[in-house]
């Protein structure tokens, strides 16, 4: 008991961390490829910086417009923060410590159903960008809220698919079933890799990241939903969006890049201990590689027109899902009958 | 009759036409991996285009045109004798003087009879075109390769006297040396400037 609470903390103060670094190496990164320096005045290399922002958020004056609903202004940024937040319970962050003989699993809850839970969040995570941009009776937030709210509907629908034919080939919903099949066998990405393509693509839209990122298109929607936003409450609607993507690279690594498996790291004979220490370093790794995915296709691409986005959600990411569910089966038939 | 023009512009032009977009194309992900990969490269790419301004400045040209500098000469007397012809030169209206008379005793401050009691700038609406500098008969003030440093509010910005005359530590003389080619200090040797030397 009390080692899963100590867990849990940490695992919220890591994942606050992660996404409080994330935005400085959003800044950084973005600087870097575009020739610049990037931020260096808070601390060595800048790397106060994300304390920096957080006081400033904290500062600025909390403002409501006078015409907003006021519960559902404050309830936005509020789901959009926690839901972001309660997805990582489910993920396995590393294997089995053996703390001085009980085991310790770096897991909070390993229900049957961890991918669908994980979806069950994501899809309350749209209530925070609706509500938000209704509450703030403003049209340019209502709209971005509109496109955020069905963007990531049909773009939920090409996740599900390319995750229906991972469950096929597993044949569990368990996130630590699914690490564990990676660790005896290889890792899903050899199987499914178109199935990862489209799951990176609906991820970056549900992240709403470039080139996603309608629902603050800044060109036309001024901020988007948060237009009418100020101070925290805008760094929390902010600050959920990298919480988001740390998850989603945390979701993606475990999915299919084996999670916290290390090839032929069982076969050293190292301490159980260090394996698993090595695994969660591994899993960070692999993490920190797609979060830097995140921002290198954001500073690289343009943003996609609405009905292009449209497009390319209902014509073209379904029915490859469809397809590769049915390419699955068949495969998965033929190899292993019905 | 002009002839027109065969040859391309640059090296990168290319020619532009409707047709359809090819499978390859239409799957966009090549165009996406090589835009990535250009990103990438500037990613490692060491030449950065920032400058961190306080600490580093950019090369300045020797004849920058920046804040104003109000000579003394060689005895440390100030040069100006608020003539206002740098004030009529002027054409943003930035200059306003006040021109008082060299009181006995006083000849070791100013150099002529005449003086500026008040001298003042306007940085906000100076334009920095160097026209008080030419219009100037006796070699007073000249634009440096200082810059006037920035500041909140708009009255601060009114340059009095105090930062505009030059120290008289000869070693904190402001040097405008740069400001006069060759040319120019040859052609201020003539018999007819003697009076401003």
């Amino acid at each position: 008991m009390i080692p899963t609470v100590i867990f849990l903390v940490a695992l919220l103060l890591v994942t606050l961390g992660v996404a409080a670094y994330a935005t400085y190496a959003e800044r950084k990164v973005a600087a870097f490829m575009q020739d610049r320096i990037g931020p260096d005045r808070a601390g060595p290399f800048g790397l106060l910086q994300p304390i920096a922002d957080g006081v400033k958020m904290i500062m600025k004056e909390d403002f409501m417009p006078a015409s907003a609903n006021r519960w559902l202004f404050f309830l936005g940024p509020a789901i959009a923060m926690t839901t972001a937040l309660l997805t990582g319970v489910v993920i396995p962050w590393g294997g089995t410590l053996d703390l001085g003989g009980t085991a310790f699993r770096l897991q909070v809850a390993d229900p049957d159903i961890g991918i669908l839970y994980v979806f069950a969040m994501v899809s309350i995570g749209v209530y925070g960008i609706m509500l938000g941009g209704w509450a703030s009776n403003n049209k340019y937030a209502l709209y971005g809220a509109i496109r955020a709210a069905s963007q990531m509907v049909s773009y939920e629908l090409a996740m599900g698919m390319s995750i229906v034919a991972l469950v096929i080939l597993t044949g569990s919903l368990s996130l630590n079933d699914i690490v564990e099949q990676q660790r005896a066998g290889l890792w899903n990405i050899v199987y499914q890799p178109l199935g990862f393509l489209l799951f990176v693509i609906c991820a970056f839209a549900e992240c709403n990241r470039a080139p996603f990122d309608l629902p603050e298109c800044e060109t036309e929607l001024v901020g988007g939903y948060h237009t009418e936003y100020s101070s925290m409450k805008l760094g929390f609607y902010l600050f959920a969006e990298y919480v988001n993507m740390f998850i989603s690279s945390a979701v993606i690594s475990t999915l299919y890049f084996g999670g916290y498996d290390v090839p032929f790291l069982d076969g050293l004979g190292l301490p159980q201990n260090v394996t698993v220490v090595l695994g969660t370093v591994a899993l960070f790794l692999k993490i920190t590689f797609f979060i830097f995915l995140f921002m290198w296709v954001r500073w690289t691409l343009p943003r996609f027109r609405y009905d292009q986005l449209m497009d390319l959600g209902w014509k073209s990411l379904i029915p490859l899902a469809i397809l590769n569910v049915l390419l699955t089966g068949v495969g998965y038939y033929l190899k292993n009958g019905i | 009759m002009a002839t027109p023009i065969t040859q391309p512009l640059t090296k990168r032009s290319q020619v532009v036409s409707e047709k359809r977009m090819t499978l390859m194309e239409r799957i966009y992900l090549p165009a996406i991996i090589k835009g990535m990969g250009i990103t990438l490269k500037h990613f490692f790419r060491l030449r950065k285009a920032t400058v961190k301004y306080p600490e580093q400045l950019r090369p300045m040209s020797p004849v920058y045109r920046g804040m104003h500098v109000l000579k003394r000469d060689e005895q440390g007397r100030e040069r100006c004798t608020a003539c206002g012809l740098c004030a009529v030169a002027c054409p943003a209206e930035a200059i306003t003087m006040v021109a008082a008379e060299r009181r006995k005793g006083e000849e070791k401050l100013y150099r002529e009879e005449k003086y500026a009691a008040v001298y003042e700038i306007n940085m906000l609406r100076c334009i920095f075109c160097g026209d008080c500098e030419d219009a100037c008969p006796k070699e007073a003030i000249f634009l440096t390769d200082r810059l006037v440093p920035t500041d909140y509010t708009r009255g601060t910005f009114v340059y009095g006297k105090q930062w505009l005359v030059e120290p008289l530590d000869p070693a904190l003389r402001v040097d405008v040396s740069k400001r006069q080619p060759k040319a120019v200090a040859e052609f201020k040797k003539d018999r007819n400037f003697a009076h401003n030397r």
